[in-house]
């Protein structure tokens, strides 16, 4: 019993703080010492994820199951880059105190840590979301098209949002008197309506639904009402 | 019966006595606030910030103390016994259909609780509905993989996973070795998931959580890979690629609204009863706010106007 109620009183006394120290001055310290605790928690929940890492990886390897290869290159590369930043191998002196070792800077591109974040980690990471471009392309292929009345809609949208963003809406509206009173139908101004009126008050209400959601969610968390992310056992 | 009647009776004084903190604290501090109000009429936001109760925050504190007591009563109602009628949302109906045809496939189930800590709501959220699919999947035997991006999530991720399994009656065929983490950088974890996507082709997969930039990746590769996608997420930039992509989105508040719905507690729906409530509140806010304002037009000096200026201030901040 204690399993459970224990952390439903923890995360209560934390919930209550973290809301009291927003309209309290000196409970911000308190809330603090809150984060404090939960970062004390996150680096002990590190050394099990990274645990469970190498236990995943290892297994890989050794029964050499489909993609073993990649588990060898994580491995490698975890203890690299851990042996690397943790001994700070490399690492620039730092001119106030040359002799000692641990006092250089690391993360310089100058040090094997840094040029490997630089270098290696930077690119691998921008390759990844320069990904997201063709993706893009893909989903608005499936998204645009006129199918029924709402995707007709969309698909209108889109064209009137996408021509105004790039110079053919300039060209092809920009003749229009901005003074005059057919001046909405300019490809820029449907894009201003569109974005700062009909969007904005979509969002707005996305929005609201979402504050409410969090408190109603927040609430059941904090008076043990919801209890599914505990362990039955 | 008797220990029933006991947890029941002291759930509702909990119930009870929390309810009364969470208004009683903002209670406190918007009277604070009409007395700081009175004694300093000018420069009192700039002193707000330096006193012992941020005066400054007070509509925030009222408007807190509405959406609390509106979901509060909600639960007391649901425990009156009334019947309560919530709309169902096709995304969790479509649970058992996906996961019902992995297990047909002979295919695995994959769940990505987000890329956040537990800090973050969504990922809390992301985690109770795990629990749920976590049930149905021990039900059919189907396969269920969980990455994580965050080590303290993998740990709920196991228990929540864990309990599932207890409550489906099927405790031995829990396998934690299907519950990792991976890496806390968010485009390693993407590539690392979408690999194994592409590798093991998952017949359905969930994304419940936090996303950002990685939403429309992972929902583009489960759509190569012909798997149900069902997704929830609160992120309002990240809802669009996930309408456009998955089969099933549950939008902003729906996929708060999940974890209750799925639960079919009756406190729990009673929450949804209390949120709809809240909603109410602000869509009347905003009617009286918008008539205000259009009259106040017409005499920017009036009452009218000012009334509608402090609308705003209240409800919009």
């Amino acid at each position: 019993m204690l399993q459970r109620t224990i952390p439903i009183a923890i995360l209560c006394l934390s919930g209550v703080i973290m809301i009291v120290a927003y309209f309290v001055s000196f409970a911000v310290s308190w809330s603090e010492t809150v984060n404090v605790w939960f970062n004390i928690l996150s680096a002990v929940a590190f050394v099990l994820g990274a645990g469970n890492l190498l236990a995943v990886n290892l297994e890989k390897i050794s029964s050499r199951r489909p993609g073993w290869a990649y588990a060898a290159i994580t491995l490698v590369s975890f203890f690299f880059m851990l042996v690397v930043g943790l001994l700070k191998l490399g690492a620039v002196p730092d001119p106030k105190n040359p002799l000692i070792h641990f006092a250089g800077d690391y993360e310089t591109s100058a040090s094997p840590y840094g040029w490997m974040y630089e270098y290696v980690f930077s690119p691998l990471t921008s390759t990844m979301f320069g990904l997201l471009a063709f993706y893009v392309a893909s989903a608005a292929f499936r998204a645009f098209r006129a199918k029924n009345v709402e995707s007709i809609l969309l698909l209108g949208t889109a064209f009137i949002i996408l021509i105004a963003q790039t110079a053919a809406g300039m060209f092809l509206t920009g003749w229009i008197p901005q003074d005059s009173v057919f001046a909405v139908l300019r490809f820029d101004s449907l894009k201003v309506g569109i974005t700062e009126h009909i969007q904005t008050a979509g969002m707005r209400a996305i929005t609201i639904g979402i504050a409410l959601g969090v408190a109603a969610t927040s609430l059941r968390l904090i008076l043990g009402i919801d209890k599914s992310y505990l362990s039955k056992n | 019966m008797m220990r029933e009647i006991r947890e029941r009776s002291r759930s509702t004084m909990l119930l009870a006595a929390t309810a009364a903190a969470a208004i009683a604290i903002p209670c406190c501090i918007a009277l604070a606030e009409g007395a700081g109000d009175a004694a300093t009429p000018a420069g009192a936001a700039v002193a707000a910030s330096d006193s012992v109760v941020r005066t400054d925050r007070g509509p925030l504190a009222i408007a807190i103390v509405i959406v609390c007591g509106a979901v509060i009563g909600g639960i007391m109602l649901a425990r009156t016994g009334r019947p309560l009628k919530i709309r169902r949302l096709a995304a969790l109906d479509a649970v058992d259909e996906a996961i019902g045809r992995a297990t047909e496939m002979g295919r695995s189930v994959l769940f990505v609780p987000g890329i956040q800590d537990m800090t973050d709501i969504q990922t809390v959220a992301g985690i109770t509905i795990l629990g749920r699919v976590a049930k149905t999947a021990a039900e059919y035997d189907a396969k269920l993989e969980v990455p994580t991006c965050r080590s303290i999530v993998m740990a709920a991720a196991r228990d929540a996973v864990q309990a599932a399994h207890f409550e489906a009656g099927r405790p031995e065929t829990y396998n934690e070795g299907n519950i990792n983490y991976l890496t806390d950088e968010q485009f390693g974890y993407v590539a690392a998931v979408t690999g194994s996507m592409v590798r093991d082709k998952p017949a359905a997969c969930f994304y419940m959580g936090a996303f950002y930039a990685e939403s429309l990746l992972f929902a583009e590769n489960g759509n190569s890979i012909g798997a149900i996608q069902i997704a929830g997420t609160a992120e309002p930039s990240q809802l669009p690629f996930f309408v456009a992509a998955c089969d099933y989105t549950l939008i902003g508040e729906e996929f708060f609204a999940a974890s209750a719905y799925l639960s079919g507690e009756r406190d729990q729906l009673g929450s949804i009863k209390g949120q709809d409530f809240g909603k109410l509140l602000a869509v009347a806010a905003i009617l009286i706010g918008c008539l205000l304002a259009t009259v106040g037009v017409f005499a920017p000096e009036g009452a009218i106007a000012h009334a509608a200026e402090t609308i705003k201030t209240t409800f919009g901040g």
